[in-house]
């Protein structure tokens, strides 16, 4: 977002693309409001049910494309969960796949130029860790009582240094949430705010060919990122519930 | 180019105060209010409800059409996969039985073949054996009888050559006149052509 003025200067906004803005009307931003945020995740939903639904209504034993990658998809996530969280963790296949799809297709989306990217708030990815977090931690509790508290307790440590242990489990515990969250969004915003300033640059003639080779390099760059992300949020909510229905070290 | 220094005369950063910064090049760049929308808290609800409306949404759709969907489709192929290599084992093992039952039919025509060429040979070597013999004996009769036959004129024709013999000496015994007894002459006619 870089506009030269009447004195060929350059106005950078990289961050002008987060903006949160109602659809219609000038308004306040309230709960209901229809925004930028409601258009980007309903076109998300729409993307999910394009590959998910609609790609597979043929349930054709030879499938087509779209019903290919669907499944491919869901084995890959399925596999996934069945590697690191053990058998028992198939039961919230669901749960998983909805968070995997949801910030995937999101992270895609969100790089379509002018375009606004969901997972680049912290708002969203903080919701995100959160209902993980809570919902580990509870399903840890309904799961194994009070022994769930043994993650905190390492066994195989030398007694006096459980206390000091128990400690650092516990801070390493909470700040889940915080490194999960925060990973997800600064990665999905540093990017696009980098190649929102490469963008700013491309208007200044002498140094626009440089500028475009550099965001192309970047957009490449941030498409695996995109995926990347996406997978790393999935794999460490299956790695947390691993921990919450084995809690023992 | 003092203008151009990140910090201002009043000591705050050009981002904070939305002053002037240049480029290499001397393009003088302006940069914007620089608060993250991300930390703007008055739109936090309206990202978190919508994100919820979206994750329940994604949720209903995936637990109740996508994934039974995706998981019966995979089930099923995974099942047609195990059926298909089953009845395959099952047709590869009747083409070996059938293959068997084949080598063993070849096996058992190519045997009669042998055993019914032997048996053929040997009745028609027997035949011909008889056939042979039956055409020894004939030849045999045959022979015997000419020679028979062969004795009889043989023993013709001396007798017939001993009487012309006789006759011619008698004639030229009377014609040189002189009166011989033919029984003598007849006798040594006989001697000389016996001799």
């Amino acid at each position: 977002m870089a506009e030269p003025s009447a004195e060929g200067e350059l106005v950078f906004h990289p961050l002008d693309q987060f903006i949160v803005e109602p659809l219609f009307g000038d308004g306040p931003v309230r709960w209901f409001t229809l925004t930028n945020v409601t258009l980007w995740m309903a076109l998300t939903v729409l993307a999910i049910i394009l590959l998910l639904v609609v790609g597979t209504r043929g349930r054709a034993m030879i499938p087509s494309r779209a019903q290919s990658a669907a499944e491919m998809i869901y084995g890959f996530v399925y596999k996934m969960i069945e590697d690191i969280s053990g058998k028992d963790g198939i039961r919230y296949f669901p749960y998983i796949m909805t968070l995997f799809l949801f910030i995937l297709f999101a992270n895609v989306l969100g790089l379509i130029p002018t375009s606004f990217a969901t997972t680049s708030h912290i708002a969203v990815t903080g919701v995100l860790a959160l209902a993980v977090f809570i919902g580990v931690t509870v399903l840890g509790f309904v799961k194994n009582g009070a022994s769930f508290l043994g993650l905190f307790w390492v066994s195989s440590a030398p007694l006096v240094l459980r206390p000091a242990l128990a400690i650092i489990e516990l801070i390493s515990y909470f700040v889940r949430p915080v490194s999960h969250s925060i990973r997800l969004g600064g990665n999905i915003m540093a990017g696009h705010a980098v190649m929102k300033v490469f963008a700013g640059f491309a208007a200044i003639a002498a140094i626009s060919p440089i500028s475009v080779l550099a965001i192309t390099a970047i957009y490449g760059l941030e498409v695996l990122v995109a995926v990347i992300q996406a997978y790393v949020f999935a794999i460490l909510t299956c790695v947390y519930l691993k921990d919450a229905l084995h809690p023992a070290h | 180019m003092e203008e151009d220094s990140v910090i201002d005369a009043e000591g705050e950063t050009v981002f904070a105060t939305g002053g002037e910064l240049h480029t290499l090049e001397g393009h003088p760049v302006e940069v914007a209010d620089p608060g993250m929308p991300q930390l703007d808290f008055s739109t936090y609800p309206n990202q978190i409800f919508w994100l919820i409306i979206t994750l329940l949404v994604i949720y209903f759709v995936l637990s109740r059409i996508a994934l039974p969907r995706i998981g019966s489709v995979l089930a099923e192929r995974a099942g047609t996969i195990t059926k298909d290599l089953a009845s395959a084992e099952e047709l590869k093992a009747k083409a070996k039985e059938a293959e068997a039952s084949y080598e063993k039919a070849l096996a058992d025509a190519r045997a009669e073949a042998g055993r019914i060429a032997e048996e053929t040979r040997a009745e028609i070597q027997a035949e011909l054996d008889a056939q042979l013999a039956k055409a020894d004996a004939e030849i045999a009769a045959r022979t015997a009888e000419s020679r028979k036959e062969l004795e009889v004129i043989r023993a013709e024709a001396d007798a017939a050559a001993a009487e012309v013999a006789r006759e011619t000496a008698r004639e030229i015994v009377a014609t040189f006149g002189a009166g011989a007894d033919p029984g003598k002459v007849d006798a040594a006619v006989d001697a000389r052509t016996k001799g």
